[in-house]
């Protein structure tokens, strides 16, 4: 008996009349855990029962506590007819698991009713007592900690990164069993509630033993997914990374008394805001992007910030005045250096003794990484994403000898995989092969950024894996932590600021790729890893721009986050490809070859669409780059989603040019040369936008702006005789001059309105769709998270240019109902700009949108307006401060060439540094005066209003500016509300706030029936509701868990089916993210105002390099 | 082509007071949406028509879904599913509950039953007001009426708690309860120059001077109902009029306190008794129901009308009132102070908040 689970029924509220005589209800409570039932007494004649039980216990077995979900049933007692059911709450035990999440379930949670919705709260206690098992045979993986975050957990550091974890569980699915001809619709949907949760624990119980043979504890960028197969069944897959991680031990004493500590360390965790503090509303040091450019190939500026800083808090009785400059700071931090290296020798020592040399054995099989975003230093180089595909016929999962396994790709509808057991597996096992195999021919051992999915119509189901090739530095993988916070082990590469490319250099020759000479890390990820005289594809190839010295391609599209060391020009931009393709109506294989043989071309004209697009915008890689195909009946659907962003070290890109076909027309060639007039006016237009403006050195080294070769196609389809034809289009298409477009029949017209016609963001927005926004830092603590649907019905017989263009619009006019929704919130950045599209019957479609919309700090604009010219003054503060900042752009200026003619000129730089050094320090510490005021204003309304988790964080959190002006008398009446405030976001992190514990993941599939669907408002109505009960499910288990949040928030299906007909609808909704608590950073900082104060000088100093 | 499903959910459910603003006017949503292209947001926010009706719809479902929510304010502040900020709560609720002077003029004082409600289409052609809007206006009235009907304790106090209203709406409220508990005619013609903040003022004087909570403050009164024991007080008052010296004393104690502080002092003096005679009956008559009804028409036909006509100043009608209760207490054989005092501040109080065009 390993374990004993507890739980204890406390009361309930605003429960649905039950007894129409009286109006009210005797309720009671089942509890039931496995196979095990309690029941609490009847409360008679409430709407508020209090049962107040006692403790139900279950004595159980560990690996009963990870796959099954405590079921709570209340129920309506009838003495003559059988009990009605209210509704049930099922609760996920997984938290309570692992020491170092949740301990408790203690809460309000929403009664849910698959008919009715939410009908009424119950409050309830859980608590586990896990008796410790050290049975090395073991079934259960209790303690191995989940966590959907695409990067390493905020407040852990990761020892070792072990790699890919994948697993699949199958299942009948019960809506199709016969049994659900004679039972009820309710009972039909919650056996099938409870049979996903049961599976997804089981999935995560069979992953987490995975992790545990590793030698791992967690599983990073956890991402499971369901396939609904209809008749043949139910599939739950699962794909992570395992590793091995340690809580950052020190986090909460750390961050009490040396606060400065958590600006400067947070560039770690939050990758991309670069030094910024980014949540403090206040801050606002030099702009970021700029100096990045500058100093780009001065690494040793950023790391130096770094460490000084970090020793700061760490020793904070060593005076740190001559920091400023790199010299210096090597003679007066020289013992404390030395102690520091000392420490962390010992500590990759013994590591070095803990784990083997086979760095990438460990990562098993595939050399996958479900992350996003990585510790800097981790990306050594970036190949371009790595795609794989193929179409499948679904069949019965539990008969092998019918289950073939068809791929588009062999188009040998005869191979019969008889022998087979599990199908799932071997054709997952093909697909990632294959991106294997596409990434070794990018010259690259590892894929990151890797995720999967399906799609499925009828029997027919496209199977889809994509990723970003790349290297990663070996250290990080054998001995060397991939540390987000631990600044100890970063010492030794910062401490002299000249030395460091030593230092890295030292460990680069230890990795085995033969990068033996590390370059700065702004640029290095951008260099190509392929052999250059043997390009696996055509690719136009130059010197970086930034180092001179190695060799990037022209444009560079990736799966991944941007790399937070990575060197920006400008602003980025959500792009998007479209496509519509309508196809025939076929049965079984026929339609599996109709869509394999389609599916090259929609990949190389979304391919094209989002190449056009980039160069329209005058930019030059993607990241976060995720194809969706989607299939249906009588048509495929294409959505490509990247950020587009102009890279420093890649080339600038050409322009447009088109080319008609028919000349000798003088009006036709009138009509085009229009036509490129606009196409140029546009590319100039979002120069302007996205303030790319890169310096101008850079042409003149290049000489002659020549219209250069297109880029090859970096996108490895697998599709059907891959090799040869891939490598024929492209052929095809090399001989042609890269970026001309060819006016040959009206359907290139159309393609290049289409391009013309996407209209750009309104004023004061942007959009991405990765975690943050390059050139955007300073964050305020307003977030919105939404989701949006729409399902678009279509008229039947629609060309393929009426399709794409329906579909295209479909898509601009919600991302503009969404900039009119949050217009309040300008300025601001819609971040995670997640969509799913889905065919969910004939002739409709279905989008979804999930992101969270963020807003940022004027302060920053007015930076930009005065970059052209325009300087505005305020307050004196700001004034003093904006002059500073104005100085040191012409600083930066004048240094600009440096790095870029003399890749030795450091020690000018570092002149350059100093001076910086200085001028920021004042500046920033007005800044932190102002800012003191209002933490101390902030703390004297938390002392007044309490804790934190109740009225007080409410107020905070409201991100209406109204919130402030409130009077005496509503916080009067609302010191009573008991709701606490729970964020939710998409992204990693919350603005402004430090995640201090990670409780659990949240993983949670509902589904909503009705069958009276006029009367709940229509589809629209009936969705509405539902998506607003899910969140409200999500918050109420969230707070149960002692949270405040939910960070990595994802909706990964929402399947909506309905019938008006019948006046019937039903949808499945599932959604997944990690439960945190955090802490407002002002509230951390105003704890100890008086350290601070102590170290604001230099550690100011420190930030401001 | 057609969108078949269209919705937004935000974490922090988002409600634009604009919009809000026409759902509580009874818009339906394309005239709202009229509304707003009038009112140029698609140009502040490069929006289409297209855009502004998704928008509306969406934001009307949202209501319609908190509609419920809105019936019980306090279940507002502790229900899971819609996030909403404090301030906007409070904000949703406050506008919800308000409502037009036009119309509560029109149902001031009326039963609050379904018989009401059915002449609401009347009202809403007579005031402009849409029919929706005044069935919510209705609805609240008798939402908040039921709910405090039985409650003890002070009535304003109650209505704030309970519907989580600012004071001065609260305040409001209780006016209307007391009306249309107490039923008091406020429809007639010549109550008709009266405003609903003129009514309000009264009910607030006679809350808190004629109920029993006003005198002793045990929980278990009730504000709604006038004090039975000081109406039947009222009526020992009568003595100022049948009581021939008492009633030349009082006159003569007035005047010469009056005499050379008003031009209208001839007025005065001509008219004391007729004066008197009529506050002091509506006094003694308030012990019956009926007459309780028809005290604001007393009050205008007994006293304004004839003072107006004389065209004294409401500077005249104060001096007047102030020495008309102050000599009083001076006459020798007048026993009843508290309950003259008690009555005459109301009294003296609501003329002179009455007391204009």
């Amino acid at each position: 008996m390993p374990g004993k689970l507890k739980a204890k029924i406390v009361a309930g509220r605003h429960l649905p009349v039950m007894d129409r005589a009286s109006d009210l209800t005797d309720a009671f409570v089942e509890v039931k855990f496995g196979n095990t039932t309690f029941k609490t007494d009847v409360y008679p004649k409430s709407l508020n029962p209090q049962w107040n039980s006692e403790w139900f216990k279950f004595e159980v077995d560990d690996e009963d506590l990870q796959d099954e979900p405590l079921q709570i049933t209340v129920l309506d007692h009838d003495t003559y007819s059988a009990n009605d059911a209210i509704g049930k709450v099922y609760i996920d035990i997984d938290p309570l698991l692992c020491s170092e999440a949740a301990t408790v379930i203690s809460g309000w949670l929403p009664i849910y009713d698959t008919i009715h919705g939410i009908r009424g709260e119950i409050n309830v206690l859980v608590k586990v007592d896990l008796f410790n098992d050290l049975n090395r045979f073991r079934q259960s993986s209790c303690g191995v900690k989940f966590f959907c975050t695409t990067s390493i957990p905020r407040c852990y550091r990761a020892i070792m990164v072990h790699g890919f974890v994948e697993e699949l569980v199958v299942n009948e699915d019960p809506e199709y069993q016969w049994i659900d001809r004679i039972r009820t619709p309710r009972a039909s949907n919650e056996a099938r509630q409870r049979l996903i949760f049961l599976m997804s624990g089981e999935l995560q119980r069979k992953i987490g033993l995975k992790v545990l043979e590793m030698g791992g504890n967690a599983v990073v960028g956890y991402l499971q997914c369901f396939d609904l197969e209809g008749e043949s069944g139910l599939v739950v897959r699962a794909i992570g990374t395992a590793c091995t991680l340690e809580k950052i031990s020190s986090t909460l004493p750390a961050t009490a008394t040396h606060p400065s500590n958590s600006s400067p360390s947070k560039d770690m965790k939050e990758p991309g805001f670069g030094e910024e503090a980014p949540g403090v509303p206040l801050s606002s040091g030099p702009p970021t992007p700029l100096r990045a450019q500058t100093f780009s190939s001065f690494s040793p500026s950023k790391s130096y910030s770094r460490q000084s800083s970090s020793s700061d808090t760490e020793l904070s009785l060593t005076p740190k005045t001559g920091m400023g400059s790199g010299g210096s700071a090597g003679k007066e931090g020289g013992p404390l250096k030395a102690l520091l290296r000392q420490q962390t020798q010992s500590a990759l020592e013994q590591r070095g003794v803990s784990s083997s040399s086979e760095a990438f054995v460990r990562t098993g099989e595939y050399p996958f990484f479900t992350l996003a975003a990585f510790p800097p230093g981790f990306l050594l180089h970036v190949g371009g994403v790595v795609s794989a595909r193929s179409v499948k016929l679904l069949d019965r999962i539990h008969n092998p000898a019918l289950g073939n396994t068809r791929s588009y790709k062999l188009l040998d509808w005869n191979s019969f995989t008889a022998d087979e057991p599990e199908t799932r597996d071997a054709w997952w096992e093909e697909i990632r092969q294959e991106i294997k195999s596409h990434a070794k021919a990018l010259g690259c051992h590892a894929v990151v950024g890797y995720s999967e999915s399906t799609s499925i119509c009828e029997e027919v189901c496209i199977l889809s894996a994509s990723g970003t090739a790349a290297i990663l530095s070996s250290r990080f993988m054998q001995d060397g932590p991939l540390d987000t916070e631990h600044r100890l082990s970063r010492q030794p590469l910062c401490v002299f600021s000249t030395g460091s490319e030593r230092v890295e250099g030292d460990m680069g020759s230890s990795a085995s790729l033969g990068f033996e000479e590390v370059v700065s890390p702004g640029c290095g990820f951008c260099h190509i890893p392929y052999d250059e005289l043997n390009i696996p594809f055509p690719a136009q190839l130059t010197y970086c721009y930034c180092c001179r010295r190695y060799k990037v391609p022209d444009v560079l599209f990736t799966t991944i986050d941007l790399p937070t060391e990575a060197n920006v020009t400008g602003k980025g931009c959500l792009i998007q490809a479209r496509l519509c393709r309508t196809k025939k109506k076929a049965q079984g294989e026929g339609n599996a070859t109709v869509i394999s043989n389609l599916l090259p071309f929609l990949e190389y004209e979304l391919h094209t669409q989002l190449m056009n697009k980039l160069k329209l915008r005058g930019m030059n890689a993607l990241f976060g780059l995720r194809i969706q195909i989607s299939v249906g009946e009588t048509m495929l659907l294409g959505l490509a989603s990247a950020t587009g962003v102009y890279l420093t070290a890649l080339p600038s890109p050409g322009g447009i040019q088109i080319a008609g076909k028919t000349p000798s027309d003088i009006t036709y060639e009138q009509h085009i040369s229009n036509m490129q007039k606009k196409i140029n006016d546009t590319i100039a237009k979002n120069k302007e936008l996205y303030e790319i403006n890169p310096p101008e050195v850079v042409e003149e080294i290049i000489g002659s702006p020549i219209p250069e070769p297109r880029q090859r196609s970096r996108l490895f389809r697998s599709q059907s005789e891959s090799s040869d034809e891939v490598s024929e289009l492209d052929l095809s298409h090399g001989k042609k001059d890269a970026f001309v477009l060819e006016i040959d029949d009206t359907d290139a017209v159309e393609d290049i309105h289409a391009l013309l016609t996407d209209s750009p963001t309104p004023a004061g927005f942007y959009s991405c769709n990765t975690e943050i926004m390059p050139g955007i830092q300073n964050w305020t603590s307003a977030i919105q998270m939404f989701t949006s649907v729409r399902v678009f019905r279509l008229n039947a017989n629609l060309t393929n240019q009426g399709l794409n263009k329906i579909f295209s619009d479909l898509c601009e006019n919600l991302l503009k109902s969404l900039y009119f929704k949050l217009r309040s919130m300008v300025p601001c950045c819609l971040c995670h700009l997640n969509f799913t599209v889905a065919i969910p019957e004939d002739e409709l479609i279905q989008v979804a949108v999930t992101a969270v919309a963020m807003s940022f700090d004027k302060e920053q604009l007015l930076e930009n307006g005065k970059q052209s010219g325009e300087k505005t003054l305020i307050k004196a503060i700001t004034e003093n401060d904006e002059q500073l900042q104005f100085n040191l752009e012409l600083n930066a200026e004048t240094s600009a060439p440096n790095p870029l003619s003399s890749p030795k000129g450091l020690s000018e730089v570092g002149s350059h540094l100093s001076a910086r050094a200085s001028s920021v320090d004042y500046s920033s510490f007005a800044d932190r005066c102002s800012s003191w005021i209002e933490q101390l204003k902030l703390k004297a309304h938390t002392i007044r209003r309490g804790s934190v988790k109740t009225t007080s964080s409410m107020e905070k959190a409201s991100p209406l500016p109204e919130g402030r002006s409130r009077s005496l008398r509503s916080n009067r009446s609302y010191s009573g509300s008991s709701v606490a405030v729970v964020k939710m976001t998409p992204l990693s992190f919350i603005p402004g706030a430090k995640i201090i514990k990670y409780l659990g993941i949240i993983n949670m599939f509902f589904i909503r029936e009705t069958t009276s669907l006029r009367e709940e408002g229509g589809v629209s109505g009936f969705l509405h509701t539902f998506i607003a009960e899910v969140f409200a499910m999500v918050r109420a288990h969230v707070a149960a868990l002692g949270g405040n949040a939910v960070v990595s928030y994802s909706m990964k299906e929402c399947v909506f089916m309905e019938n008006p007909n019948k006046n019937q609808a039903q949808c499945l909704i599932n959604v997944s993210g990690d439960a945190v608590m955090f802490v407002r950073e002002s509230e951390l900082e105003s704890t100890s105002v008086q350290t601070q104060s102590a170290t604001t000088h230099t550690s100011n100093g420190a930030e401001g390099t | 082509m057609s969108v078949e499903l269209d919705v937004f959910v935000g974490n922090t459910t988002i409600m634009d007071k604009e919009v809000y603003q026409l759902w509580l006017n009874g818009y339906t949503v394309n005239d709202a949406v009229k509304v707003r292209i009038e009112g140029g947001v698609m140009e502040e926010c490069e929006a289409s028509a297209e855009v502004l009706l998704s928008d509306t719809m969406d934001q009307y479902r949202t209501f319609q879904m908190c509609e419920r929510l809105l019936h019980h304010p306090a279940k507002l502040a502790n229900q899971l599913l819609f996030q909403i900020p404090p301030d906007r709560q409070a904000m949703l609720i406050e506008r919800y509950y308000a409502f037009d002077d036009s119309f509560v003029r029109e149902v001031l004082g009326k039963k609050l039953s379904k018989g009401t409600k059915k002449d609401l289409d009347d009202v809403s052609t007579k005031t402009g007001i849409t029919l929706k809007s005044c069935r919510r206006q209705f609805d609240n009235f008798k939402r908040v009426f039921k709910v405090v009907e039985e409650l003890k304790g002070p009535l304003v106090e109650n209505i704030r708690q309970h519907f989580l209203l600012p004071d001065q709406l609260a305040r409001d409220y209780a006016a209307i309860v007391f009306f249309a508990n107490n039923r008091f005619e406020t429809g007639k013609k010549k109550l008709h120059y009266l405003t609903f903040q003129d009514f309000a003022f009264c009910a607030g004087q006679l809350i808190n001077n004629w109920t029993l909570g006003a005198v002793d403050n045990i929980m278990e009164d009730m504000d709604v109902d006038l004090d039975k024991e000081f109406l039947q007080e009222l009526k020992d008052l009568k003595i100022l009029i049948t009581d021939k010296d008492l009633l030349d004393q009082h006159k003569s104690l007035v005047c010469t306190a009056l005499r050379g502080k008003t031009n209208v002092f001839n007025e005065m003096e001509a008219n004391f008794k007729n004066l008197s005679r009529g506050l002091v009956n509506i006094a003694a008559k308030l012990i019956n129901a009926k007459d309780v009804r028809d005290f604001f028409i007393d009050l205008v036909e007994k006293f304004i009308e004839p003072c107006r006509s004389d065209k004294w100043t409401s500077i005249d009608v104060n001096l007047y009132l102030t020495h008309y209760t102050n000599s009083v207490h001076i006459l020798d054989t007048f026993k009843h102070h508290a309950v003259w005092t008690r009555y005459m501040g109301v009294i003296k109080s609501c003329i002179l908040r009455m007391y204009h065009d």
